[in-house]
């Protein structure tokens, strides 16, 4: 069982995360679409602070004999799914933003070259 | 289509629209030469030099050259840079199009060789390899073991004989300009480019070309790195291997 001081912890810090996540999103600095993730990890710290044999019990089902490492695998866990979210949400930016300097120099000489033929008139 | 006047020689060349794409970074010094060069070779080319963010003045050598220039805003590296030229050549309606470096290396008489399947029909993308027939391009042992293991593979892939991967002298036809302005491969374009090719189940040909001497800098690829490349262009190929393509509208 998780120490009461612990559990009220992390408890605060939890929804403290919940509350910036919120504020994030209300003011538009965060979209949704990025923010579930957050949204979703926020939530599982409120669980396992709340309930608070959850750690022990999912330690002894994976097999883990000391449950704050079974803490320290899901965090890390997590903190990998992020980071390859981020590595496509890049991938897809890197793309988009190709596909504009494509567009905007393919535009630019088409503008270019008609300004040349209408001052050549 | 508003694309084949008829020529009144028998040349089937004359009557058809086509377009050097000159991709060029930093190559002041000698895209001038390139452009001047084409032009000269046939002056019905329409060049096109694809400025992929020069800091020098490759734009405005080129402009004085007499070639059209469109002019990248940052880097986008040799597959982005060929693939607008594509789409210039997509979007004003050219039958062919023929991919020449700007750092000189690609000599414009050998062009007509690049041309003759695309003319007769016979091929959607026509690669000029270094390897095919006379050629004395001899690189170093390291790259040529690469180079040969490269080739290898891809015509497993393709289920046919590929002698130069990273040819970047090429000439395509129609269908080829609508498949690569639509999707062209960024990391490693001349590579899988010939395994979209094949996916889409467009018709590719090499042929024997002479290459020349790069004239400014030097290919400083040493084994480590030449090494690394390989191990990124078969997880490239590999992962290509996966991929969902469309099957292609049969041409009318």
């Amino acid at each position: 069982m998780t120490p009461i001081r612990v559990s009220i912890i992390a408890a605060i810090a939890a929804i403290v995360l919940l509350a910036v996540i919120f504020e994030l999103i209300r003011s538009r600095r965060l979209q949704e679409r990025y923010a579930m993730l957050w949204l979703f990890s926020g939530i599982i710290i409120l669980v396992l602070a709340v309930w608070r044999g959850a750690l022990s019990k999912l330690a002894d089902v994976v097999g883990i004999a000391y449950p704050p490492s079974a803490l320290f695998v899901l965090v890390s866990f997590f903190i990998l799914l992020l980071l390859l979210h981020y590595s496509t949400v890049i991938s897809r930016l890197s793309d988009q933003n190709r596909i504009l300097a494509q567009k905007l120099a393919l535009l630019e000489s088409r503008l270019r070259r008609e300004e040349l033929e209408s001052s050549g008139d | 289509m508003t694309t084949s006047k008829q020529g009144d020689q028998g040349d089937p060349v004359v009557g058809l629209r086509r377009i050097a794409l000159v991709p060029a970074h930093n190559e002041e010094a000698t895209v001038a030469s390139v452009v001047a060069e084409i032009k000269g070779f046939d002056p019905d080319f329409d060049v096109l030099v694809i400025d992929d963010g020069s800091t020098d003045r490759t734009a405005e050598t080129a402009e004085d050259a007499g070639a059209h220039v469109v002019r990248l805003p940052y880097n986008l590296g040799i597959g982005g840079a060929v693939q607008t030229g594509i789409q210039y050549a997509r979007d004003r309606d050219f039958d062919l199009a023929v991919q020449v470096d700007g750092d000189a290396q690609h000599p414009p008489k050998e062009i007509p060789k690049l041309l003759a399947p695309i003319i007769d029909g016979s091929a959607d993308l026509v690669i000029g390899s270094r390897f095919l027939g006379t050629g004395d391009y001899e690189p170093p042992v390291s790259r040529l073991v690469g180079i040969k293991l490269l080739a290898r593979l891809v015509s497993l892939i393709v289920r046919q004989r590929v002698t130069d991967t990273t040819s970047g002298f090429r000439a395509m036809n129609r269908r080829a300009i609508q498949l690569f302005a639509a999707d062209y491969p960024h990391d490693y374009p001349e590579v899988e480019a010939t395994v979209l090719v094949f996916r889409h189940r467009l018709r590719m040909i090499e042929v024997p070309v002479q290459m020349r001497m790069r004239t400014s800098g030097s290919s400083s690829i040493r084994f480590h790195r030449s090494a690394y490349y390989m191990l990124k262009v078969v997880l490239a190929l590999f992962v290509g291997l996966f991929r969902r393509y469309p099957t292609p509208q049969e041409e009318p």
